[in-house]
């Protein structure tokens, strides 16, 4: 196994201070390696997340080469040739397990927002501390926009939220994390060739959660609440002026309408299992407030936005791998893991074989069915 | 499943989706509108050819559209003014946009309307007023469907049918406009 940096690189080095998983910590597990504190439906900070993975490394003694930067995979005749900051390596089959977020995604019209304005991505981002003074536009309301606009808004800066398309969740549902649901009724088990639009699966950006020591929701009204600005999709700058969607409504309208079919899956499930009395009566929460009049457009130059906050998504980084197998849009082409060249494979990618691929608990089964078919291809090659 | 119809050959769409996503090029068109000046604020603007699947393309017969402004606006009033064309534009839109999910998604329809408001300050235009913008304020567009399914799933139609409208889209999202002098 080779690392560029250390064990758990990724939860050391491209997180912000304050965050702690969404996932609860029962749910947040390894093959055979489980949390045993005494808050299973606790979050862990990024501090225990890099313990927990870190013992993970140490009782299973991973072989793993730490400060070994992969520079190039080429393909040979029998295998690949894979250049290290550390010597050169031949091998017969290799798993590309190297994260689906390396870079943050930043739309290119960032490079029209006038200089006046601090430009952060999640990677450059600790706290409000290292922000100036003034108010901020955080642009995207998944995961890490609902958290950083309510972090942002708590610090008594003046927050504009810019929505587009999102996944909203409550936190917990019939007296459970949602989470929990998605788990036990088998959303998150559903398998890559059972998925109609699976292109559009992977696209899904990340839930609205977060986790907190309260267990609080974190949607569009709990951060309206909070006294943050919602406004459209970001969709251009000119003259100076960020311009965003009118379509507001509808990402709205799409977003409750989703979460409430996927309400209804949980609710027919427990019916249908026998499960209704173990959990509080089903619910269903208000609609996401449209606000009077959101803003479509805001002058960059005025001085009001003082920072922009780009959570507008991540992407892997593939620059070092000399085979051609990443399509245009700069995506693996693998199926279920097998990538289009031989003894090649992927593991850690969106739905790579089921709705919880990229998620730390979600990897096991994935793993186990890769990593068979890659016996198999060593096997065969004999 | 009971077969239904609403007319729409989804799987050619399905088709046609899927045969571009390898080729970008014969996906891009070009849509064309001509012009004429009649007399005051009266023109007509004719339709017939545009450019897609990489050749030239025609309707099947030339459209001419009639555009005026009222007698409010001291005019002739021999057609509808520009800016309600837009109204027609979105309504058609989101009605084509919910007749194509509903086939999709197995719905039949049997009746489908629709009214369209766009609020507009005239002081813009007239310049009476800088701070009052030239375009719609906003736009509202109500549904009366009628349909073998849920509330919720006519919710759902509409949703998806502005999710991939190009009017919609056009309308809510900025587009960048060349006016030129040939
Ligand atoms: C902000 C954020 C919050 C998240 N929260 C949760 C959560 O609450 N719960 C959850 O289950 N999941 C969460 N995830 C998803 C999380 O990324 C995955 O669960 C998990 O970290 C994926 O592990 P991985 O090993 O596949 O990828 P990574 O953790 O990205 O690890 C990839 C490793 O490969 C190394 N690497 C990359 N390129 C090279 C190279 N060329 N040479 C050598 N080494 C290389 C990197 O240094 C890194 O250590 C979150 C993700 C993000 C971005």
């Amino acid at each position: 196994m080779l690392e560029r940096g250390e064990v758990a690189n990724s939860w050391r080095r491209e997180r912000w201070d304050s965050l702690r998983l969404l996932t609860p910590n029962w749910l947040s597990r390894l093959p055979g390696h489980r949390y045993r504190g005494p808050d299973p439906d606790g979050y862990m900070t990024m501090g225990e997340v890099v313990e927990f993975i870190e013992r993970f490394a140490t009782v299973t003694r991973a072989p793993i080469r730490t400060g070994t930067n992969v520079t190039s995979v080429r393909r040979t005749d029998d295998g690949y040739h894979v250049t290290t900051s550390h010597g050169d390596i031949g091998c017969r089959a290799l798993v590309i397990a190297s994260g689906a977020c390396n870079r943050p995604t930043v739309p290119p019209f960032a490079d029209a927002v006038p200089a006046s304005v601090v430009q952060l991505t999640p990677f450059g981002y600790r706290g409000p501390a290292q922000l100036p003074d003034g108010g901020v536009l955080v642009v995207g309301a998944s995961a890490t926009g609902v958290q950083l606009a309510a972090e942002l808004a708590r610090s008594g800066r003046p927050v504009v939220l810019s929505v587009g398309e999102h996944v909203r969740l409550p936190r917990l549902y019939r007296g459970r994390d949602v989470l929990w649901w998605m788990d036990a009724a088998g959303v998150w088990d559903q398998r890559h060739d059972e998925i109609d639009d699976l292109t559009r699966a992977r696209r899904l950006p990340s839930p609205q959660l977060a986790g907190t020591a309260k267990r609080r929701t974190l949607d569009l009204n709990a951060l309206t609440a909070m006294g943050v600005e919602l406004v459209g999709r970001w969709a251009a700058v000119r003259d100076g002026r960020a311009l965003f969607s009118g379509g507001l409504r509808n990402v709205f309208s799409l977003a409750d309408l989703k979460m409430r079919r996927l309400l209804d899956t949980f609710d027919e499930w427990a019916r249908t299992h026998g499960r209704d009395a173990e959990v509080d009566p089903p619910e269903r929460f208000a609609p996401t407030h449209v606000p009077e009049s959101a803003r479509w457009q805001l002058d960059l130059g005025s001085g009001e936005i003082r920072t922009i906050v780009w959570a507008t998504g991540y992407r892997p980084d593939y620059g070092w791998l000399d085979v051609p197998v990443v399509d245009p849009k700069g995506r693996l082409r693998h199926e279920g893991g097998v990538v289009d060249s031989p003894g090649l494979y992927a593991l850690g990618l969106p739905v790579l074989r089921r709705r919880k691929s990229t998620f730390i608990h979600g990897v096991e089964d994935d793993a186990r069915e890769v990593i068979d078919h890659l016996t198999r291809h060593l096997a065969a090659r004999r | 499943m009971t077969t239904i119809d609403n007319g729409v050959n989804v799987q050619a769409l399905l088709d046609a989706r899927e045969a571009l996503k390898g080729a970008p090029e014969a996906a891009q068109f070009t849509w064309r509108a001509s012009a004429k000046w009649q007399n005051g604020v009266h023109s007509t603007v004719t339709i017939q050819s545009f450019h897609g699947l990489g050749q030239e393309q025609s309707h099947k017969s030339e459209s001419v559209f009639t555009a005026d402004h009222p007698e409010v606006f001291a005019a002739e009033d021999n057609g509808i003014t520009p800016i309600e064309y837009l109204l027609v534009g979105l309504a058609s839109c989101l009605t084509a946009g919910v007749a194509s999910v509903a086939q999709n998604r197995g719905i039949q329809l049997r009746s489908v309307e629709s009214t369209v408001e766009g609020n507009h300050d005239i002081r813009g235009i007239l310049g009476a007023d800088s701070d009052v913008r030239n375009g719609y304020n906003d736009i509202k567009v109500t549904f009366s469907i009628d349909a073998d399914a849920s509330k919720e799933d006519i919710e759902a139609l509409v949703a998806q049918s502005q999710k991939r409208s190009a009017v919609f889209d056009a309308l809510t999202n900025p587009t960048n406009v060349t006016v030129e002098v040939a």
